[in-house]
């Protein structure tokens, strides 16, 4: 088992809410797929059980949401739902134009990163490797329970 | 380039042009090469060489004269400027009419109404989450809805332009709303300027709201329609505003533009429409982005090229029917979050470059719209910047001041050429339709956005305060962003909810099921339907889902 190589960290890139630009979310995807990783990509305006059901039966490891206007208002109803589903494991993190004042409520319903624009590839990259290596810890620990 | 070696008669030119190499080359050091953003390498000085103005009369001849090169009307902006349209969606219609008055006040001189993503996204307000209402464009669901946002507002005299992509609910409310207050439909003026369903499916994904073949049969009844009883409507705004926010090149996006709106043409003559009748009342939406000569250029070409496509192509007999009329956008895409103000310098460059160009109507992009939907204070900024570039900066005496730029000319021939190629690519695809049914345009545009993100990471393109002199980013405060009044938006979503529930329910089937066979019909006309059914009562969101079940819901076409 040791001898075996970590499979590809998994990620879900998609749009939650009511905006359906994705230029950015595109170029994030491709970004993360050409550094290795398995990258499930949506079409925008994703309703919240959609994405917790992809979640689920694709056995992610991160979510990616891209927002740009105003949908990160519903990404703690998203947390909520994740929670309630038993992926309490999955690592969230979004993307976009979040205004400054709104960033803290979305660390505390449990967001782990925030990229707004200027992020680089090398930082968003780094940060979902680590993540999702975390989100892989964190569902052993809760198999093991 | 054969250009170079074009035999001048101007005595000396050779020798002095050679000089001026030979110096040039000594002083510059290391020549770095220069590309615009579509790919067009960019020479240090443009001379006769490159342009010698003997193709004149046919490539550029006078404004007001085909191909138009030089502007569509004899007078442009010396007869009559541009309209100041600002593109306003927030809060609720009482929201809308209140901002709409005051830029109207401040200057602005038609108006163009955003309605609420919700809207877009083809549901009605009490249909999605209330967090998200009218943060980002006007709630407006029904006739009611739209006769408190046009309160005070004299549709008989105002340009209205509708963000309102098929099947074009809100153009029926205003046409109820003109029937309410008397105004004949043949008074109404304006565009449904997000018509070009082929723009949303490639560059915002709006398949949520119809199929493809179902949006293509619900824009030519529109066509029809419009032609017949609203006669000073433009029925088609052909977007290349959205592929070039969504990545594509300047000079692609006027291809694919142009490609578009041949592709539209096709259809309207399919159906027997009279290609003069409808080419008149065709318009362009575009981006103006700061890659200043360059748009200007695309612009210039696409006046040209468009004048020989509706002639030659289409058959349009009347030089009227060939003429490009456009509205343009400042980029939102070169607005950056960082140093906001910052943009009041980018809005700035490129209108000036966009009046420079012979548009017919502009917005100005608010400063914080790379933050959230522009506050009061941001809008009227922007409406005052194109106040300003009006009656003071003297860009209006003459008409297309940059013609006979040897740089210009001959950067509108070299950007003519990439257009002319993307619309030759697109033909052979099978037409735009064709090309976007199997994912080509889409994957052209996700390829240059990624090029340009590259460029941006690898510091070939600077953006200031984002890769370069981001030091200052500290001293600039974020504004506060623009959120609308959620107790004001609960109660017109209750209140919407009590509106329905009170009609006569039989009524509102009746209509429904009406709609539904006229959808199933092969000769109805579908737009006719929905006016009937607006001005009956029914909202935005129960003509979109009965046309869904009927015309079929698009399919997800991303090609990352």
């Amino acid at each position: 088992m040791t001898d075996r190589p970590d499979p590809p960290v998994r990620v879900l890139v998609t749009k939650i809410g009511l905006d359906g630009h994705d230029r950015g979310s595109r170029i994030v995807a491709a970004y993360l797929r050409d550094a290795g990783m398995e990258v499930i990509y949506t079409a925008p305006w994703q309703e919240i059980e959609a994405v917790v059901t992809l979640a689920t039966q694709e056995d992610v490891d991160v979510i990616g949401l891209s927002t740009l206007a105003t949908d990160h208002l519903i990404v703690p109803d998203l947390m909520v739902a994740l929670s309630a589903n038993g992926l309490d494991h999955v690592r969230v993190v979004v993307g976009g134009i979040i205004p400054e004042g709104e960033k803290k409520d979305l660390y505390t319903a449990g967001v782990k990163g925030i990229f707004g624009p200027g992020s680089s590839r090398d930082e968003i990259v780094a940060s979902v490797q680590e993540l999702a290596a975390e989100a892989r810890q964190s569902k052993l620990a809760e198999l093991r329970l | 380039m054969a250009s170079d070696t074009k035999q001048l008669s101007l005595p000396g030119f050779e020798q002095d042009l050679a000089a001026w190499q030979s110096r040039y080359a000594k002083e510059i050091g290391e020549d770095k090469p220069v590309f615009n953003r579509s790919g067009i390498a960019v020479k240090p000085l443009y001379t006769p060489a490159d342009w010698s103005g003997e193709a004149y009369d046919t490539d550029l001849g006078f404004p007001g004269q085909a191909p138009y090169t030089r502007g569509i009307y004899a007078t442009m902006h010396r007869g009559r400027t541009w309209s100041q349209r600002q593109l306003i969606g927030l809060g609720t219609p009482a929201d809308y009419n209140d901002r709409v008055l005051k830029l109207l006040d401040a200057g602005a001189s038609a108006i163009s109404l955003l309605p609420c993503n919700s809207g877009f996204r083809g549901v009605d307000g009490d249909e999605a989450p209330l967090a998200l209402l009218g943060t980002c464009g006007t709630v407006v669901n029904t006739t009611d809805h739209m006769d408190r946002a046009l309160k005070d507002v004299p549709l008989a005299d105002i340009s209205t332009a509708m963000n309102d992509p098929c099947p074009f609910t809100l153009l029926a409310f205003v046409l109820g709303v003109a029937k309410r207050r008397g105004v004949p439909w043949e008074q109404i003026t304006g565009t449904s300027n997000q018509s070009d369903y082929i723009s949303h499916f490639v560059a915002n994904h709006m398949f949520y709201r119809l199929s493809l073949p179902g949006s293509r049969r619900v824009l030519v009844d529109h066509v029809a329609f419009c032609r017949q009883h609203v006669p000073n409507w433009n029925p088609i705004s052909v977007v290349g505003q959205h592929m070039q926010q969504a990545g594509a090149t300047p000079a692609e996006t006027m291809g694919l533009t142009l490609s578009t709106a041949i592709q539209y043409a096709e259809d309207c003559a399919a159906r027997g429409l009279d290609m003069d009748d409808v080419l008149r009342r065709f318009t362009f939406f575009f981006d103006i982005s700061i890659s200043v000569f360059e748009e200007i250029a695309k612009f210039r070409a696409g006046r040209r090229i468009w004048a020989r496509i509706a002639r030659d192509r289409l058959g349009a007999k009347d030089p009227r029917s060939w003429r490009f009329k456009f509205h343009g956008q400042t980029s939102g895409v070169d607005l950056t979050a960082q140093q906001p103000l910052n943009n009041i310098a980018r809005v700035t460059t490129q209108a000036i470059t966009g009046i420079l160009s012979g548009l017919q109507s502009m917005h100005t992009d608010s400063y914080d719209e790379a933050i959230s939907c522009p506050t009061e204070e941001a809008a009227r900024i922007a409406v005052a910047t194109q106040n300003i570039l009006r009656e003071e900066a003297h860009l209006c005496d003459v008409i297309d001041p940059l013609g006979g730029s040897y740089y210009v000319e001959t950067m509108t021939d070299q950007m003519a050429a990439e257009i002319e190629a993307v619309i030759e690519k697109i033909d052979r695809a099978g037409g735009m339709y064709a090309a976007v049914e199997c994912g080509l345009v889409q994957t052209l545009i996700g390829h240059s956005a990624r090029e340009f993100q590259e460029r941006i990471e690898t510091g070939k393109e600077q953006v200031v305060g984002v890769n370069c002199y981001q030091d200052e980013n500290a001293v600039f405060a974020e504004p506060e962003p623009y959120r609308p009044d959620r107790d004001a938006m609960a109660a017109h979503i209750a209140d919407l909810k009590t509106y329905k529930a009170a009609r006569g329910q039989d009524t509102v089937q009746r209509q429904l099921d009406r709609l539904a066979r006229t959808a199933n019909s092969t000769d109805e006309n579908i737009f006719a339907a929905v006016v009937d059914t607006a001005e009956a009562g029914l909202t935005h969101g129960e003509i979109i889902a009965c046309l869904r079940r009927e015309l079929g819901f698009g399919q997800p076409l991303v090609v990352a």
